[in-house]
């Protein structure tokens, strides 16, 4: 099973068409990935779909990088 | 048993194109490559002062009558869809029939589901065909959204376009419709609305269109999955039996999203958004009859169309053309 980073960054690779060797822990999606504003809701529709939760829309404008998806997948996952 | 089949389609575009650098030139801060990369869309239409949704609906209604092979006098029943009516009442199908010259007394109302208008007024037709009240309809969706439009506001402004579309729906033997689904969600109003009215002869609230870009794009793209599996579920269809979607033209990547969920690839998928903008419900039937005079779109194949706007409303229906 892949742990979570992975599993992220295999999803931000996918959604923002960039290679999974380019996406770091601390990269931004839109300053290091080159995502816009409708990029961006589609990745949080796709980690929804991943790690079948829902992100409201006041946290979802919070996830602005690997990280802070990772860390938003780690604090809100079903256990 | 009696269905509902499609026996011609219409449409009609005012004036000439509008392209992103037009508007450029006529002081809107933005520019071609912004337009393009967010919604896929590099000219519209836009109808004059003086054009109304009656008259755009009328061109393209007479262009399906004649497809259909029928004369207006057999119309008994005129839906017209449209957020953007020439008048408070009457409603826009009375103009249409009016000045279609019919008098035989048939049903005539508009259908108020903004960009979901279409497949509202489809599937009501349907309903009305398939109960034996009704024997043939016509069913259009018209709009002139420029004059809802804030050029001052260019996140919006640059979306959206003028334009009719119209299909003749008529009683037959064989399946056309074969299943369809409406939903509306009302708490979601205040993401995409025209906020306004008119009183005591003045305008009260606000009379432009403000959309919520973000929360409209998520939710469209959520609903128009859900609802294309709804459809082809009361099928009894899988998607691969779909020769062509035909998506409310609102968005590039709202209509790829869609199609990705769906399992459709791009080549399937009927899109007209980038020289048309996004016509709300008249975007599908001008998509549709642009298909089809293109001979893209022909006889016996099985057709998806589906749509979601403003209330929030949404619904898709499943035909076999």
């Amino acid at each position: 099973m892949e742990n979570i980073e992975q599993r992220v960054k295999k999803i931000v690779a996918e959604q923002l068409g960039v290679n999974e060797s380019e996406i770091k822990i601390e990269s931004s999606f839109v300053d290091d990935l080159g995502a816009d504003s409708l990029d961006t809701v589609e990745l949080v529709m796709a980690l929804e779909e991943e790690f079948e939760c829902e992100i409201p829309d006041e946290e979802a404008e919070k996830i602005t990088t690997v990280q802070q998806a990772v860390d938003y997948v780690n604090a809100h996952l079903k256990k | 048993m009696i269905y509902a089949r499609i026996a011609g389609t219409g449409s009609f575009l005012p004036g000439e194109p509008v392209s992103n650098d037009d508007l450029v030139a006529r002081g809107i801060e933005t520019s071609d490559e912004w337009i393009v990369s967010r919604s896929g869309i590099r000219s519209r239409h836009l109808a004059a002062a003086d054009v109304g949704a009656s008259d755009l609906a009328v061109v393209a209604a007479q262009r399906a009558i004649e497809a259909a092979a029928c004369t207006a006098e057999d119309i008994d029943l005129i839906i017209v869809a449209t957020s953007t009516p020439d008048f408070i009442f009457p409603s826009t199908a009375a103009l249409v029939q009016s000045k279609l010259g019919i008098r035989n007394g048939g049903a005539v109302f508009d259908v108020q589901a903004v960009c979901s208008g279409f497949v509202y007024g489809l599937s009501v037709a349907e309903k009305f065909i398939r109960s034996g009240s009704h024997k043939r309809a016509l069913v259009i969706g018209a709009e002139v959204f420029s004059r809802i439009l804030d050029w001052s506001d260019r996140a919006t402004c640059v979306l959206f376009g003028d334009g009719a579309g119209a299909v003749v729906l008529e009683a037959s033997e064989r399946p056309g419709i074969l299943a369809s689904a409406l939903h509306a969600d009302g708490s979601h109003h205040a993401i995409l609305c025209v906020p306004g009215g008119v009183a005591a002869g003045q305008i009260t609230g606000d009379p432009f269109l403000r959309m919520d870009g973000q929360a409209v794009f998520k939710f469209a793209v959520k609903v128009l999955g859900e609802v294309a599996h709804e459809v082809l579920e009361q099928a009894g269809e899988r998607a691969d039996s779909i020769d062509w979607l035909i998506p409310h033209q609102a968005n590039i990547r709202i209509i790829q999203a869609t199609a990705k969920r769906l399992g459709i690839p791009m080549e399937k998928v009927i899109t007209t958004l980038d020289h048309h903008g996004n016509t709300s419900a008249a975007s599908i039937p001008l998509a549709l009859d642009e298909a089809v005079r293109a001979g893209k779109v022909r006889a016996g194949q099985r057709l998806m169309v589906e749509g979601v706007g403003g209330g929030f409303t949404w619904g898709a229906a499943l035909i076999d053309f």
